[in-house]
């Protein structure tokens, strides 16, 4: 039994278990200011049809001219996905009809594609991970988009995309259920966004994904798999899979066969629909671009682009596991995003790691959550936050008192020290006024005196009365002590 | 003193720089002879008042002692060349009212040497003919007519229309593009000097493209000193045409009298076809006897798949074409169908009106051996012969340094005599397709007249970017058959 079986997360129908086969084509936008082919820029959001060339547009005589950035974007992700890199590749013209799709065809690669076989480490659950194969990377254009709802009669169309870079990053069938398929996008997404290859935004549609689905009875081979196009979110791909796998099994138990056909994700509807079928597929007449040279890469250049590579998520989780002691689930999350792990780095310096690391978690990304902001959008330095914590450390303040202060700088701004200072939120370890507030207590309420002894578990409500006192500021273990004394109960430590 | 119309190149531009002429004058005389012989249909569009601005400034610059190498001196223009804000068409009813907003590489380097434009030269719809009867604006008629008769002939295609006008003495010369020997073999048909480059040797941006590996650009002149003078401001190395190539651009006036001794000169025994006429194979004997006496060496040599070349061109040129020509759709410019009820229909509509016959059975034929389950049997067995045919012209240059052919198989024929069939239409490139395919220079030169009176021509074939070495055996043909036969003016007033 393969590794990938091991982990299946079989799914149930009346003949016994199934198991969900998934292979992910990506197309990831390449972070470029201009287009593939063309010097037009690629900025999102602008007005229709203000970012388009000649060359863009397919008028008479233009011709396409290669894009170096975006080569070079390619092989770092090429080099990301620890991918072979094709010295020699072969851009070629996808035919077909369509109003956003100017020249009729669009430059892709189909042979001979810029990079070869790689992978992708995912992460599981219980901080265990899988590697997905990359089967390849190539480089193609994307089309403009037509738009259908801007008249009654007539549609427009938009060619602000045409042209644009695109990355489509296709993986071996080696996913096993929705969330093994989301957590290989995440994983993806991080990678091109550490590499800044790509922004990674679902949502503006800067990386997509046509999902491949199958079942098959555990150890059969692989079965009939339906294609479903261009699903733009995590939740969507994961429905969609959940929905497509029961459909298949549903049609198979029941004596049916599965049609290979391209389907779409009705996200409203929450089911896949039919799109079209293999024999309706169309003929896409592929060959090698006239109008393009074969591209032919120096060894060199790759390897000054390898060498330029940043330290990516893998790697740095597993850094942070040696240098930070922190375990694998912690160093995960950390690693999703590249700013996270930064700020982290600068927030754990010189400081108990893992108590960095609950601080972040716990209080950072808990109100940045909340407000919906990235931790590019923190308004309280990683460094300040580290003064914070450093202030725990050296009892300056309590735990307690910390999250105030983190509260006051957060909403407030200031310097974590000075806003200590100035407020006097230093935490009491002078014993005689810890003493002081332990006899008012204590003289205020006799009755509870003797129930305290009686029951030393009531000590407890001592110590908040004294801490309410002294404004929170007493030193809780000065406290205890203290009161433990004079009420004369045991020190249990 | 000749008229200032029969000049040529070489000679107006010395009677400018030396003041003896204006290109007013020349431009007036031009306009005036263009509009005389309209019944040849030589022009889709003229630009006479376009024309009359540039002759002015370039007198300007001239009278400044400022004159560049084309100064003042009026050209016409193949209409596939796309030229600022005059209409280009191509031929063909789907450009019929297109004007580009850009300028042509090759074009501009013209005006940047000067030149004058007289108009856009007619010619097959989309550079797909040999005898511009495909054009949508009607057949260009040959200003040669068989002694004693008033039959029409064709001018040869597909750029005729340049050629009828270079021959008519409308212009001092013209462009042409040639993709299997579009300016060859109507060079030869009217009696002029046709020069296909080396592909790559001119930019392709702003033509309207046919078959993009086999496209190529080149001079259309009234003798080879005006060939080598044209070329020289033609070509270019273009950052925007990836397939240019960047090698600097010779003087190639000046070694156009070297001669051809101690040349080697290979005759390919697999140009004699069965079923020439007599007249096509004694012409060719006597160039080489024209050469020999002039102290080259004859040497047999074998281009042992010429028989492959036009089955290989009949479906390289037609695939590529079938895709270059997707953008026609009628979505963004040029002819769009009235009344289409859905996309597809637009689509069908526009394109069935918009594109002449022979151009849809181009398309047909592209898409066809470009299909799944056809792509192998025939674009992938094309593109093999067209390494071996190539594989053969690199052989045969190992024993020589230019071959002499026939340009044509025969002279110009008459208005609809091979319309009924496209085959026999296709022969007519028997000659000059494997130049083409095997992305050499050629050059057709006028060697001498049928016993009819009509003008034959003989190719010299050189080595990638040998345009000198061309040029100059060309100059030997030339200056050996003293070709200065002109065709009686019949037209006219």
């Amino acid at each position: 039994m393969s590794a990938a079986a091991k982990r299946s997360k079989l799914i149930k129908g009346e003949t016994g278990e199934w198991e969900i086969v998934i292979g992910l084509e990506v197309h990831a936008q390449v972070l470029s200011e201009a287009k593939l082919f063309s010097g037009a820029p690629t900025a999102f959001g602008a007005p229709p049809n203000s970012q388009v060339s000649f060359v863009d547009a397919a008028m008479p005589g233009m011709l396409p001219v290669i894009n170096r950035y975006c080569v070079e974007q390619a092989v770092r992700t090429g080099l990301g996905l620890k991918a072979a890199i094709n010295r020699r590749s072969v851009f070629d013209r996808k035919n077909y009809f369509y109003p956003d799709l100017p020249s009729g065809y669009q430059i892709s690669q189909y042979k001979q594609p810029i990079v070869g076989e790689g992978e992708v480490l995912i992460d599981l659950p219980a901080g265990e991970s899988a590697v997905v194969g990359i089967e390849r990377l190539h480089l193609e254009q994307d089309a403009g988009k037509s738009l259908h709802d801007q008249h009654a009669d007539n549609s427009y169309v938009d060619l602000n995309r045409a042209g644009v870079a695109l990355m489509e990053i296709v993986s071996r069938p080696d996913m096993r259920s929705a969330d093994e398929a989301v957590a290989y996008l995440k994983k993806l997404r991080a990678i091109v966004r550490y590499l800044g290859t790509c922004d990674g935004n679902m949502e503006e549609g800067s990386m997509r994904a046509d999902v491949n689905v199958s079942v098959r009875k555990p150890g059969d081979p692989l079965g009939t798999r339906c294609e479903i196009k261009n699903v733009n979110s995590m939740r969507f791909i994961a429905q969609a899979i959940e929905f497509e796998a029961r459909r298949q099994v549903d049609i198979l138990e029941s004596g049916g066969s599965i049609r290979q056909e391209t389907r779409l994700y009705d996200p409203k509807a929450g089911e896949t629909r039919s799109m079209r079928s293999k024999e309706e597929a169309h003929d896409y007449r592929y060959f090698p671009d006239p109008d393009l040279l074969p591209l032919e890469l120096d060894e060199d250049w790759i390897r000054n682009i390898e060498a330029s590579l940043p330290e990516l998520p893998d790697e740095k989780k597993s850094r942070f596991i040696k240098d930070y002691g922190l375990d694998a689930y912690d160093a995960g999350v950390l690693v999703t995003e590249r700013e996270l792990a930064d700020y982290y780095e600068e927030l754990a310096r010189g400081i108990d790691a893992k108590l960095a690391a609950n601080w972040l978690n716990n209080e950072i990304l808990g109100r940045l959550n909340k407000d919906g902001r990235s931790i590019g959008e923190c308004p309280v330095s990683a460094a300040a936050n580290n003064a914070i914590i450093a202030m725990i450390a050296d009892q300056t303040i309590s735990g307690k008192i910390a999250k105030d202060v983190l509260d006051i700088v957060w909403s407030e701004g200031g310097d974590p020290k000075a806003v200590v200072d100035a407020r006097g939120l230093r935490q009491v370890t002078d014993t005689g006024a810890i003493e002081a507030a332990v006899e008012k207590v204590i003289a205020a309420n006799p009755d509870k005196v003797a129930a305290a002894q009686q029951k030393p578990k009531l000590a407890g409500w001592f110590v908040g009365q004294v801490m309410k006192e002294t404004g929170g500021k007493a030193n809780p273990q000065a406290v205890n002590a203290i009161l433990k004394a004079r009420l004369g109960l045991p020190d249990e430590g | 003193m000749t008229i200032p119309n029969a000049f040529t190149l070489a000679e107006a531009r010395d009677a400018l720089k030396e003041k003896r002429l204006s290109s007013r004058e020349l431009t007036e005389a031009m306009i005036e002879a263009m509009a005389a012989a309209r019944p040849l249909n030589a022009f889709v569009t003229e630009t006479p008042e376009q024309a009359l601005a540039m002759a002015d400034a370039s007198d300007a610059r001239i009278a400044k002692g400022e004159g560049r190498a084309l100064e003042g001196l009026p050209l016409a223009v193949k209409d596939l060349f796309c030229t600022r804000g005059v209409r280009t068409t191509a031929g063909s009813r789907i450009l019929g009212n297109f004007v580009p907003p850009y300028e042509s590489t090759v074009t501009q380097n013209l005006w940047d040497a000067g030149a004058v434009m007289l108009g856009k030269t007619n010619m097959d719809e989309f550079a797909m003919g040999s005898s511009n009867e495909t054009s949508y604006f009607g057949p260009v008629e040959n200003p040669w007519r068989t002694e004693g008769s008033n039959k029409k002939l064709v001018p040869g295609g597909s750029s005729g229309g340049s050629a009828a006008a270079v021959a008519a003495d409308l212009c001092l010369a013209a462009t042409g593009t040639d993709t299997g020997g579009s300016i060859r073999q109507p060079a030869a048909v009217t009696g002029i000097v046709g020069l296909k480059p080396t592909y790559g040797r001119c930019s392709r941006w702003g033509i309207v493209a046919f078959a993009s590996s086999l496209d190529q650009a080149g001079p259309m002149t009234k003798t080879v000193r005006d060939a080598a003078i044209m070329l020289g401001a033609m070509a270019s190395v273009d950052p925007m045409d990836s397939t240019s190539v960047d090698m600097p651009v010779p003087d190639y006036e000046a070694g156009l009298d070297a001669g051809v001794k101690g040349m080697r000169i290979g005759i390919p025994k697999e140009y004699r076809i069965d079923g020439a006429p007599p007249e096509i194979d004694a012409l060719w004997a006597k160039g080489a006897e024209w050469l020999k006496a002039q102290g080259a060496e004859i040497v047999e040599v074998s281009l042992p798949h010429t028989k492959y070349a036009l089955p290989a061109y009949y479906i390289v040129a037609p695939a590529e074409a079938s895709s270059n020509l997707a953008r026609y759709d009628g979505v963004r410019y040029g002819h769009r169908a009235a009344g289409a009820k859905d996309i597809t229909d637009l689509y069908e509509k526009s394109r069935g009106e918009g594109f002449g016959k022979e151009v849809r059975r181009r398309i047909l034929i592209g898409t066809y051996v470009l299909s799944a389950g056809y792509y192998d049997a025939y674009y992938t067995r094309a593109q093999k012969l067209r390494t071996l045919i190539a594989r053969d012209f690199t052989q045969a240059f190992e024993k020589c340094d230019a071959l002499l052919t026939p340009a044509t198989p025969g002279p110009a024929f008459a208005i609809g005599e091979k319309t009924a069939d496209p085959v026999s239409m296709y022969l007519n490139d028997v000659f000059t397709v494997t130049v083409n395919l095997a992305g050499l220079p050629g050059i057709s030169v006028p060697a001498g007249l049928t016993k009819e009176g009509l003008p034959l021509g003989l190719q010299v074939i050189g080595k990638a970017f040998d345009e000198a070495g061309v040029l100059r055996v060309g100059r030997a043909l030339e200056v050996a058959a003293g070709f200065s036969a002109k065709p009686g003016k019949w037209w006219g007033a």
